[in-house]
């Protein structure tokens, strides 16, 4: 079985986010592999393990996203792929689909791991346009993944519980971060990462074109700060007052 | 007038409440169209004809249901071609934004994806999108056409305001080509252990509650609301609860609906990691506690008292 999964290179959470002059996401610095995407490496790793084949890491991003790339290889994927090109630059979701899938598409993949969303974007819209391109169902939100002769099985997480959700593959899965915990890199596998093959490809290798992104940022302004609320003495009446902020928020 | 195509999102026979508060603001933007998809869209019709819609596109192939996404986007894609809309809108909810995404590609049109507000400007629309961690607001100008614009549940409130209300059968057949992503079990679990990241109640404890031998107070209201215990780094630090419990810059992100900070002062570094979430509620003996000046509910006491108070009155509601 040969398995895709998209890894993208974030700002560290443990870093203090900045901004450029132009209002995009600072990345030049302590950028890390998505955390969600090591979860997705790591289902990768176990579906390989049970059933054989090959984990293919593939990522757009600018040079250094190779080393996202490296990360995922030292706990055990097998290569990379990474388009980079300077025009992709602010690339929106959709246009980050078509890049994605150009270069999926090429790997012809029985299955494709995405996380849910990014670490950093956080809006979740290029795995469903990343199944759309590639023309294969989507299962998503899974928190457990089963592959049985040519088909695949997920648990998909909602409000109040799980779907079973069955499809034939070559299919697209996005993982929650409850799928598995992703593995230490050993020494072993930092040594063999190094020669391991990341594969670089430009938009023209792709036949992709740019084209103009979905918004422009008109401007930015500081979000409303959090304000204090009502702050109570506990006279025995708190218990109370509690309740009733549960109740009004409906958690209760 | 513009035309706004709302989809009224159907969860297991039920409008999701997410749609009503797109038809309200959709009202604002022009003229409002619904599509509803599966069992009960008729039923669901008749609400959103209450809540100014012009027209609702309607069909209940069961298809809808059964399918994740894949028949929802062929049903709206279709529509689009007859009505061509100049927006369509969506919630940003798990199954919305599967449908959503499948359209913006089919249609090649791109998307704005977790708005909190949307308004119409010079023929056209501007998103207002949290930005940057939640620190910062973007003011985001729609570039396709249609736009199509993802918004936050809770952005808007719904209201009623009677529209045309005609119901129109959606004359769309599922192709066997997109019954693809088959659900075939639906499985409600309130017992499995609630995960961190996911619990729409977090409780989270410091080292106001004196010593790991308390945590399980915590368990026991975290039972009760089904919810889950989180930490500071501190007591983390101090070796009192697992890193995996650890919310904040060094540990976990948490967005729940309500976040209960019980004995934590209320540092930086915590509260990073917890000030999205929509109501927040400290217990603290120091009113004069970091946490009281964000807390949308400070109480100021003793959490050894008023936590086990707590769930018992819970759990009294709750059965009451």
């Amino acid at each position: 079985m040969k398995i895709v999964v998209t890894v993208k290179q974030v700002p560290d959470p443990n870093s203090n986010l900045t901004l450029e002059s132009d209002n995009s996401i600072s990345r030049d610095r302590e950028v890390v592999l998505d955390p969600g995407d090591e979860c997705g490496v790591e289902e990768a790793l176990q579906l390989k393990e049970a059933h054989g084949g090959e984990v293919v890491l593939v990522s757009m991003g600018p040079d250094r996203a190779k080393e996202a790339i490296r990360k995922g290889l030292s706990m055990g994927a097998d290569r990379g792929v990474l388009v980079a090109d300077a025009g992709l630059a602010g690339a929106d979701a959709l246009l980050t689909a078509r890049v994605l899938a150009a270069a999926i598409k090429a790997e012809s993949p029985d299955l494709v791991i995405c996380a849910t969303e990014s670490y950093d974007g956080s809006t979740g819209m290029v795995p469903p346009m990343l199944a759309e391109l590639l023309g294969v169902p989507q299962l998503t939100f899974a928190k457990r993944v089963e592959v049985v002769d040519g088909s695949v099985k997920v648990h998909r997480q909602t409000a109040d519980g799980y779907q079973v959700v069955e499809a034939s593959t070559p299919a697209l899965i996005t993982v929650t971060a409850a799928i598995a915990e992703p593995r230490y890199a050993s020494l072993k596998g930092i040594m063999a990462a190094r020669s391991k093959e990341i594969k670089q490809v430009a938009l023209s290798d792709l036949g992709v074109e740019k084209s103009e992104p979905a918004e422009t940022i008109e401007g930015l302004t500081d979000a409303e700060a959090r304000k204090a609320g009502e702050v109570i003495e506990d006279d025995g009446t708190a218990v109370d007052r509690i309740v009733q902020v549960l109740a009004q928020a409906k958690v209760l | 007038m513009a035309s706004v195509l709302v989809y009224a999102e159907m969860s297991q026979g039920k409008l999701a409440s997410t749609s009503l508060e797109l038809m309200a603001k959709a009202r604002e933007l022009g003229d409002v169209y619904a599509v509803a998809l599966g069992a009960g869209a008729k039923a669901a019709a008749a609400t959103l004809a209450k809540h100014g819609a012009k027209v609702i596109h309607v069909n209940e192939d069961g298809a809808f249901d059964d399918y994740i996404a894949e028949p929802a986007t062929d049903a709206i894609a279709s529509l689009y071609e007859k009505e061509k809309p100049d927006l369509i809108l969506f919630g940003f909810t798990s199954d919305s934004r599967e449908v959503a995404g499948r359209l913006a590609a089919r249609l090649g049109v791109g998307l704005i994806s977790n708005a909190s507000d949307i308004e119409a400007r010079d023929g056209g629309f501007v998103a207002r999108v949290p930005y940057f961690g939640g620190a910062k607001v973007a003011t985001m100008k729609a570039n396709a056409k249609p736009a199509i614009v993802l918004v936050r549940p809770k952005s808007f409130e719904a209201s009623e305001k009677p529209g045309a209300g005609q119901i129109q059968q959606l004359d769309v057949s599922v192709a066997d080509g997109s019954k693809r992503a088959h659900v075939t079990e639906r499985v409600a679990e309130a017992s499995e252990k609630v995960k961190l990241e996911d619990a729409r109640v977090v409780i989270s404890g410091g080292r106001g509650l004196g010593g790991p031998q308390n945590f399980p107070l915590l368990e026991d209201l975290a039972n009760a609301l089904g919810g889950a215990v989180g930490a500071s780094r501190a007591v983390v630090d101090a070796g009192w609860v697992p890193y995996s419990m650890q919310v904040g810059q060094t540990g976990k992100s948490v967005r729940p609906g309500v976040y209960i900070a019980v004995g934590i002062s209320g540092a930086m570094q915590h509260t990073v990691g917890m000030k999205t979430s929509k109501i927040i509620i400290a217990i603290n003996k120091d009113a004069e506690a970091p946490i009281m000046k964000m807390a949308d509910l400070g109480v100021v006491g003793d959490a050894l008292k008023i936590v086990p108070a707590l769930t018992a009155a819970v759990k009294a509601k709750k059965h009451g």
